[in-house]
């Protein structure tokens, strides 16, 4: 009891963060369990760009190509092999993983300059190198995935609360999210407050300074993209699972960007961030096109030339104006709001930067 | 909580599958009914979105006719990029969110395979979806919820085939088509309709979606002796493709597939600087910017009809077929009478039908039987000379042939 | 022989596309040691200016340069607006800009213009003549000799002129450069624009051949960083050889190599430009390594 007392603020509005989406699917419809499950499943591989990306300095545009391999080895796993679908989640992750740290080696002999175009060109390639191989992944007829059905303990546990209708399996589904995203979240704030994320952020903010430390700076590079790329596996993998359905364009360039927004709106070397990067990934292509179509007082020329263009303009006006403003991102701006009302509060003199994560300006 | 209402909701549903007379369902108010739509209004595939415009500008129509029987017809669209990934739970909205009755229309093979089996498990229509792939039509067994509309894919290149058989016994055929399932259900047509005559085609290549020219392609299938050549590619690749023909200096006799050969597509490859005369196509819709329909009465109706959408183009083939499809929408909608169940809806659309479409061309019937689950198998082919479309022969139906 | 004539020569033409379009991202990439991939949507949008200039009326050599002197004055100004304040920022940062300057471009245009393909008039004519029993048309050969000329002008401007000493300077000492009285800032700028003109004209070559539409750009994009690369990055003359290189070997691959087919030819592209990063990252005529990146 002691102990939770000495608890900072920070890690009780985690509790409580915790327990609304924990309790969440009792209070929305089974469509919207499914719709916050993508959001989770967004801030998974949001988070997993963040560690690559806010706090080892590598950049990565091709994302979705991770997110790729890990859907495509549940489906395959999961329709050809009737493997349990709970079995394939950390056997994509860690295929994935191994792919993305093979990948990392070379990526050490590029520049970031050089890693994001070869990245970006890979994210483009994505869909046709699905295609190709269709023994494996039945190129363009895709890949179907059978819903799955919540075990009976789940179910009469949800039904008991609810008192309502049993489990849906999106209900089921967004459990299944929910608790590998708490455990992902928590790893990733353990690395990277202990000597892994130090380490990165050491060789981020200076790979000679680092190196005169003695951190072995392609070791810990190379592992950060196979971690990164393991975050990524386990978000494909329950995104095949949460669609149903894997097919080559699924995994367009547009989502390998839509994930750097993400991670670049919710704030660059920040854990809390992908949470709102995801939150924000998810609903703005949906909000800006079907709210304002469904305003019967806007005119339809308007309404459906804000459908066509709102996601993409809205998408580049936010990481251009994000980059510009505020590089830290909504974390940032929340983290500096908070200090500074601190500062007023205790008195003008306290300087509050310590409270900002690290500026991804310097990068 | 609403969980439970949506329950209650699909429980109703389910129970009242088999009415009386009067009978309504889901998405059904005393003075409107719910369709849904995913159709790509961005990305790769957008060019196809003002299809489903073209839909609601016939439906606004009727509602302002007076709607069907007092209802009138409400249409969600719903953008889905042409990416299954957003298929899914955006027709999960408009099933358990917004209550649809039905969806109509739905635009992609892929986009709506994804969403066939919740369909059918939830008992909601899939109603005449925006693709030719053979499985919509071929598949009533397992997928009883499910219809398609135009003709399949395959139905078309077994026409070419039969042209080609009849008319040019001893071409060479090359195929240039798309690496998915679209190209590929034309090339089978294609070797189904030519048979034991199937070694007629001297190369096929493919190309993806992400080429920026098709010349290599063409090139090896012209290296390779063809005469004919067969361009099974959506609009943007098949005008490079007969631009890029003209470019390597070759003239072969051209056969371009219906989904590319609206007369407007057409005259941007000649403008690119194609030799396109003598092409070859099929057709089973009224053409906008074809002349001879001028005093047509379908054509003039679907002038009124399409004044409201103020976004469409008349001229864009794409959206006579939206309103085309829209017409037998609303005619199944009215053939159901008081009895407006889902399971009467797919009754009528899957195996009932038997209409007249103003906005085809004449002669072509839009019927299902018990036993033939393939909306529209006539089809009629046309050639390009001068500047237009000109209907060759008489129609040819393929009913029955796609097993 | 005839098929494999008109391969290189089919190469050939779309990698004169390529060029020029590189061209862009070279001169950009040597006011500033960025790669810009707004690049081609830049292009794109101002050619979808120059035929709205067309559509009303205007002739086409009169639409030309306007478009041309428009495209310069928006690349300037997008420097001024978007690029200065995160100039000195690191290359991740400035990434993401341009990022997002091609994702709100490409959205605009989808906005204003719709996603329908349209025609753009050529200059020149689709007639074809006769290379060792290949076809080659008018039309693909005059966008390599644009490209030929655009280079000659940007290899005139960089290396003949003052401003060209200053914009080089600029580039590779600002400290020194500023000490020395050059504006560093409007090099930048001027570089801005003079890539944003060079990529106009790319666009109009290229769209009566690949039809103008919002995402006309997107896969020629990663063919000209492949070209840009393999020619290395700070080299125009570079761009344009790694450009027709780039158009010949997919083309080749595409046909002969088994395995690629014609469906895996961005794939090849990709490859080239993986192969010479990890074994020649200063590519073919690169002459030192890459500063900033």
């Amino acid at each position: 009891m002691s102990r939770l007392a000495k608890w900072p603020p920070r890690y009780w509005l985690v509790v409580l963060v915790v327990l609304i989406f924990f309790g969440l699917p009792t209070q929305v419809t089974s469509f919207q369990s499914l719709e916050w499950a993508e959001v989770l499943i967004f801030a998974i591989v949001i988070l997993g760009l963040n560690l690559l990306v806010g706090y080892s300095g590598q950049i990565s545009l091709g994302h979705g190509a991770f997110m790729a391999i890990g859907a495509y080895t549940t489906a395959i796993l999961v329709h050809r092999y009737n493997l349990n679908y709970l079995a394939t989640i950390p056997i994509a992750g860690l295929l994935t993983g191994l792919v993305g740290f093979l990948l990392g080696i070379p990526a050490l002999r590029l520049s970031p300059l050089y890693l994001a175009l070869a990245t970006f060109a890979l994210a483009v390639i994505t869909p046709s190198l699905i295609k190709r191989p269709v023994g494996l992944t039945q190129g363009t007829d895709g890949i179907e995935i059978l819903p799955q059905q919540p075990p009976d303990w789940a179910s009469s546990a949800f039904t008991s609360v609810t008192g309502g209708p049993p489990m849906s399996s999106d209900q089921w589904l967004y459990y299944v999210v929910f608790f590998i995203a708490v455990i992902l979240f928590w790893i990733a704030w353990n690395i990277v407050r202990r000597r892994p994320g130090r380490a990165l952020m050491a060789i981020r903010d200076g790979e000679v300074a680092a190196a005169a430390f003695g951190v072995n700076i392609a070791g810990y590079k190379t592992l950060a993209f196979g971690l990164s790329a393991f975050y990524a596996g386990v978000a494909g993998s329950l995104y095949a699972l949460a669609t149903g359905f894997v097919h080559p364009d699924e995994f367009p360039v547009s989502l390998s960007l839509g994930l750097l927004v993400g991670a670049v709106i919710g704030g660059l070397g920040s854990i809390p961030g992908p949470l709102l990067g995801g939150i924000f990934t998810f609903w703005l292509p949906i909000l800006s096109g079907q709210f304002v179509g469904g305003q019967s007082w806007i005119p339809d020329q308007v309404a459906a030339v804000f459908k066509n263009a709102g996601p993409a303009v809205t998408y580049g006006a936010l990481l251009i104006l994000i980059m510009i403003f505020a590089p830290n991102g909504v974390v940032g701006l929340i983290l500096s709001a908070y200090g500074r009302l601190r500062s007023r509060l205790r008195g003008a003199g306290e300087r509050t930067t310590g409270q900002l994560p690290p500026d991804p300006q310097t990068v | 909580m609403a969980a439970a209402v949506a329950f209650l909701v699909m429980a109703a549903a389910c129970g009242s599958s088999s009415g009386g007379t009067v009978a309504t369902d889901v998405g059904i108010t005393s003075d409107q009914i719910l369709l849904g739509n995913t159709i790509a209004q961005t990305g790769p595939a957008a060019a196809y979105g003002t299809i489903a415009n073209a839909e609601n500008a016939y439906f606004t129509y009727i509602n302002n006719k007076g709607g069907i029987n007092g209802r009138k017809i409400k249409f969600m669209i719903l953008d889905d990029g042409y990416n299954p990934a957003q298929t899914v739970p955006l027709t999960k909205q408009l099933v358990e969110q917004n209550q649809v009755f039905a969806m109509f229309s739905g635009l992609g093979t892929q986009t709506q395979t994804s969403v066939r089996d919740y369909l059918n498990a939830q008992k909601v229509p899939q109603l005449f979806v925006a693709t030719g792939a053979t499985t919509f039509g071929l598949d009533y067994s397992s997928h009883s919820y499910t219809t398609g509309w135009q003709p399949p894919y395959q139905g078309e290149s077994r026409i070419y085939a039969k042209d080609i058989l009849d008319n040019h016994k001893d071409a060479k055929l090359g195929v240039l088509y798309q690496n998915d399932d679209y190209g590929q259900d034309y090339l089978k047509g294609l070797k189904d309709g030519l048979g034991s005559s199937a070694s007629m085609i001297v190369d096929s290549e493919s190309y993806d979606v992400t080429a920026t020219s098709v010349a290599s392609q063409l090139a090896k299938i012209k290296a390779a002796g063809a005469d004919t050549v067969f361009i099974f590619a959506t609009p943007a690749f098949t005008i490079k493709a007969l631009a890029t023909i003209t470019a390597i200096g070759w003239s072969p006799h051209e056969y371009v597939n219906s989904v590319s050969s609206i007369a407007t597509y057409m005259k941007l490859a000649e403008k690119a600087g194609a030799k396109v005369d003598g092409s070859i196509s099929v057709g089973y819709i009224k053409d906008p910017t074809d002349p001879q329909w001028a005093n047509d009465s379908g054509m003039q109706l679907y002038k009124t009809v399409i004044a409201n959408c103020s976004t469409c183009d008349a001229n864009n083939g794409f959206n006579i077929y939206g309103v085309a499809v829209a017409y037998t929408m609303v005619d199944v909608l009215k053939q159901a009478g008081s009895n407006l169940t889902r399971a009467n809806i797919i009754k009528i659309a899957s195996s009932q039908l038997n209409e007249q479409n103003p906005f085809l061309l004449p002669g072509v019937t839009v019927t299902t039987t018990s036993s033939d689950h393939f909306p529209i198998m006539q089809e009629q082919v046309l050639q390009w000379t001068g500047d237009a479309w000109h209907l060759q022969g008489s129609l040819v139906n393929e009913r029955g042939t796609i097993k | 022989m005839t098929e494999f004539a008109q391969q290189v020569i089919s190469g050939l033409a779309s990698g004169g596309i390529y060029a020029s379009l590189a061209l862009a991202l070279v001169l950009i990439y040597n006011a500033m040691g960025l790669v810009n991939f707004a690049q081609g949507e830049m292009a794109m949008l101002a050619t979808f200016l120059a035929y709205t200039l067309i559509g009303r009326g205007m002739s086409y050599w009169i639409a030309l340069p306007i478009t041309i002197v428009v495209a310069f004055a928006g690349g300037l100004l997008i420097q001024r607006v978007i690029i200065r304040p995160v100039e000195r920022a690191p290359v991740l940062t400035l990434v993401i800009v341009t990022l997002g300057l091609a994702t709100l471009v490409n959205g605009l245009a989808g906005f204003l213009y719709g996603y329908i393909p349209r025609d753009f008039p050529s200059p020149f004519s689709v007639r074809t003549i006769d290379i060792l029993g290949a076809a080659a048309s008018y039309r693909d050969l005059g966008v390599i000799a644009v490209s030929a000329v655009v280079l000659v002008l940007i290899y005139l401007l960089l290396q003949r002129t003052t401003i060209g000493l200053a914009m080089r300077a600029a580039a590779h000492h600002p400290e020194a450069s500023r000490l020395l009285g050059v504006r560093v800032s409007w090099m930048l700028a001027l570089g801005w624009g003079l890539a944003s003109a060079a990529g106009a004209v790319s666009g109009i070559m290229v769209a009566p051949i690949l039809l103008l539409e919002p995402n006309m750009m997107q896969s020629v994009i990663i063919y000209a960083f492949a070209a840009a690369v393999l020619g290395g990055i700070e080299s125009p003359l570079g761009a344009v050889i790694g450009g027709l290189i780039v158009g010949v070997t997919v083309n080749l691959a595409g046909a002969y190599v088994p395995g690629v087919g014609g469906d895996l030819q961005l794939a090849v592209a990709f490859l080239i430009i993986i192969a010479v990063l990890v074994v020649r990252p200063n590519g073919l005529l690169g002459r030192r390594a890459a500063r900033r990146a």
